[in-house]
């Protein structure tokens, strides 16, 4: 644990693995500059590696100021407990306000145990990050300009605003695709504090045998346009109808979580809260009844077009265009006019 | 070689039956008006350990937090088949958060001592936070491996264990004792056994039963049958009070809002070739699509 420190700088750890980036640590770091902008201090990134140098570069690009570096051939492979022991030594060092993580398999897995070992607060999954005064109830004390750490809970049923006045840093994990990718400029350049950490084998407890890591055949979160069917499709063969309105307008197919468990579409393709989270231009929703869960992974779409024979559909209510009618009349209506422009 | 298995368990209201009586006036949630259930992937780190106690021998003890209702999870363990069970009890580690839990928990892991394998579920379905385990690891002092999808081996004090790392997995190895998250795809967990519901049904813990008339003399009935399920409070495990409930909890809830998403324009399109043709047109128009 760390006391509250003003001064100190707002942190995102730089996820990387085989010498690259996840793309979650770059969305992170665009969000530390505005909360970093508000409090007045400067933005660090924590990269831990070997001979991960050239990373320093990229994390400048979107935002990072200062880049500490911690390059160590014990560090090559991510270990709980030894990148766990780097950033809990360097957050004892600098005194950071803020450390931010990624929400990925391996942020989850390091930042509660930085979190344990620190003794601080840790929210997980944040969909949102704000600067705000806070004043504790049935009390007169306002702790100024915390961390608001804003995540979805119970089943994506309420949203929970967090803060963590006494204990710093303020910590929290967010979710991947949340925040918007930072524009890259190439013309900032951090300043690169290289640090060393000792690590010896006691920090190494597991021996790592094997590992496969797929392409993700799907990139969702890249994609402009997006096409979602649900349970409402009725059938796989139905699906297709998905695949061609997608195929039409040059994006890309997804599913909501009901069609995923009928085995409409494969897991990959899921959007929502346990699945992938989206921003595309347009996102159409095809036969999706729109559950919370599924409205919490492609809410903050620009253009939401839904159609369903339900009025009452809840999707309805998030979505610009709504159309209410059989999917198998209104999405072959809406191919031929895509095809004719007209 | 035999291993003795710790599984925490969490007893979590069913998130799918939330409804807006769910909520307390302070925004926090009010437990009992839901469905309480076994927390899935909890089922599936027990069912990972009686595994293990049946190709290798050993104990399965089953450790919970929370109100005494909680005990309806720990005879579910016994349906299952778990050895022990204890039901970790005491208002002062009431509003705990994922910090002090951990800590409480690792104090009962203490306790209990000799232990090989601990082992949860990935994450709870109220939260989500998947932060308790590493939490636990962490104050216990021992190695994590989180996500496990597929025991490999268990070799002397050695465990070999695939885990998924989102887009793969990896194989690792770790020298006992070891902290596992287990993930539902590891395995099909069992169904309750009915000899054993039929044996367990009437087990009680001490605090289910002090409201009842009768209750020491009941109390000491079960106890002779071996029905009473054991119940530690903070005192017991030596826990230091700074670290459990509000106090040891650094997050604190500044508001809790329902969810209500609403597009900010909204245009109905009729079904029709024009209307689509309409929508076509417009989405062309400000260059959403090309």
């Amino acid at each position: 644990m760390i006391d509250v420190n003003r001064k100190g700088e707002v942190w995102v750890f730089a996820e990387q693995q085989e010498g690259k980036l996840n793309e979650v640590s770059l969305e992170l770091l665009g969000r530390a500059r505005l909360l970093a902008e508000k409090l007045g201090v400067k933005v660090g990134a924590v990269l831990p590696g070997n001979k991960v140098e050239g990373l320093t570069k990229e994390l400048s690009a979107y935002g990072a100021e200062k880049v500490y570096l911690v390059e160590d051939p014990l560090l090559a492979e991510y270990q709980t407990n030894s990148y766990a022991k780097t950033i809990c030594e360097l957050i004892e060092k600098y005194e950071p306000q803020i450390v931010l993580y990624g929400a990925s398999p391996l942020g989850r897995d390091l930042a509660p145990r930085v979190a344990s070992a620190m003794r601080a607060g840790l929210t997980a999954d944040c969909t949102d990050l704000q600067i705000e005064d806070f004043q504790v109830p049935k009390s007169t004390t306002v702790h100024e300009n915390l961390l608001q750490q804003i995540r979805p809970a119970f089943g994506g049923n309420i949203i929970a605003t967090i803060v963590n006045y006494d204990r710093w840093p303020q910590m929290a994990t967010v979710r991947e695709g949340v925040m918007p990718l930072p524009e890259r400029n190439g013309q900032l350049a951090a300043e690169v504090v290289k640090e060393t950490i000792k690590i010896d084998t006691a920090d190494l407890p597991l021996k790592i045998l094997d590992r496969h890591r797929a392409q993700r055949k799907v990139n969702l979160k890249a994609s402009r346009i997006i096409v979602a069917g649900g349970a409402g499709l009725g059938s796989k063969d139905n699906f297709k109808l998905v695949w061609d309105l997608a195929n039409a307008l040059g994006g890309a197919p997804a599913g909501s979580r009901a069609a995923v468990d009928l085995g409409f579409i494969d897991h990959d393709y899921q959007v929502g809260q346990t699945g992938t989270t989206v921003r595309p231009a347009l996102y159409i929703a095809v036969g999706i009844s729109g559950a919370v869960q599924h409205a919490a992974g492609m809410s903050e779409s620009a253009r939401i077009v839904a159609i369903n024979n339900d009025p009452d559909a809840p999707i309805l209510q998030i979505a610009h265009y709504g159309i209410v009618g059989d999917l198998n009349d209104v999405v072959p209506k809406l191919i031929k006019a895509i095809r004719t422009k007209r | 070689m035999a291993y003795n298995c710790v599984v925490l368990a969490k007893q979590v209201p069913d998130t799918k039956a939330v409804t807006g009586k769910a909520m307390n006036d302070d925004g926090t949630v009010n437990r009992m008006a839901l469905p309480a259930i076994f927390n899935p992937e909890d089922l599936n780190a027990l069912e990972l350990a009686l595994a293990i106690r049946e190709k290798h021998g050993g104990t399965v003890t089953v450790i919970t937090m929370g109100l005494p209702k909680a005990s309806d999870i720990l005879r579910e363990s016994l349906y299952r088949g778990a050895d022990r069970v204890i039901l970790i009890t005491d208002v002062r580690a009431a509003a705990s958060d994922t910090l002090a839990t951990s800590y409480i928990l690792s104090c009962a892991v203490k306790k209990l001592g000799d232990y090989d394998i601990v082992l949860c579920g990935r994450q709870a379905i109220d939260g989500d936070t998947a932060q308790v385990g590493p939490q636990m690891a962490e104050k216990l002092g021992i190695a994590q491996i989180t996500y496990v999808e597929e025991l490999i081996e268990l070799q002397d004090k050695t465990i070999t264990a695939q885990r998924s790392v989102g887009n793969g997995w990896e194989k690792v190895q770790a020298k006992m004792p070891v902290l596992l998250t287990v993930m539902d795809t590891a395995n099909e967990p069992r169904p309750v056994g009915v000899k054993r519901m039929m044996k367990y049904k009437k087990a009680n813990s001490r605090s289910e039963l002090k409201r009842d008339k009768n209750a020491e003399e009941k109390i000491a009935a079960l106890d002779k049958k071996g029905l009473l399920i054991e119940e530690w409070n903070l005192a017991e495990i030596e826990a230091d009070m700074a670290w459990c409930g509000r106090d040891g909890s650094p997050t604190k809830v500044n508001r809790v809002q329902s969810v209500v998403l609403t597009a900010s324009e909204h245009k109905n399109i009729e079904p029709t070739d024009e209307g689509i043709r309409e929508l076509v047109h417009e989405l062309i128009e400000d260059h959403t699509i090309g």
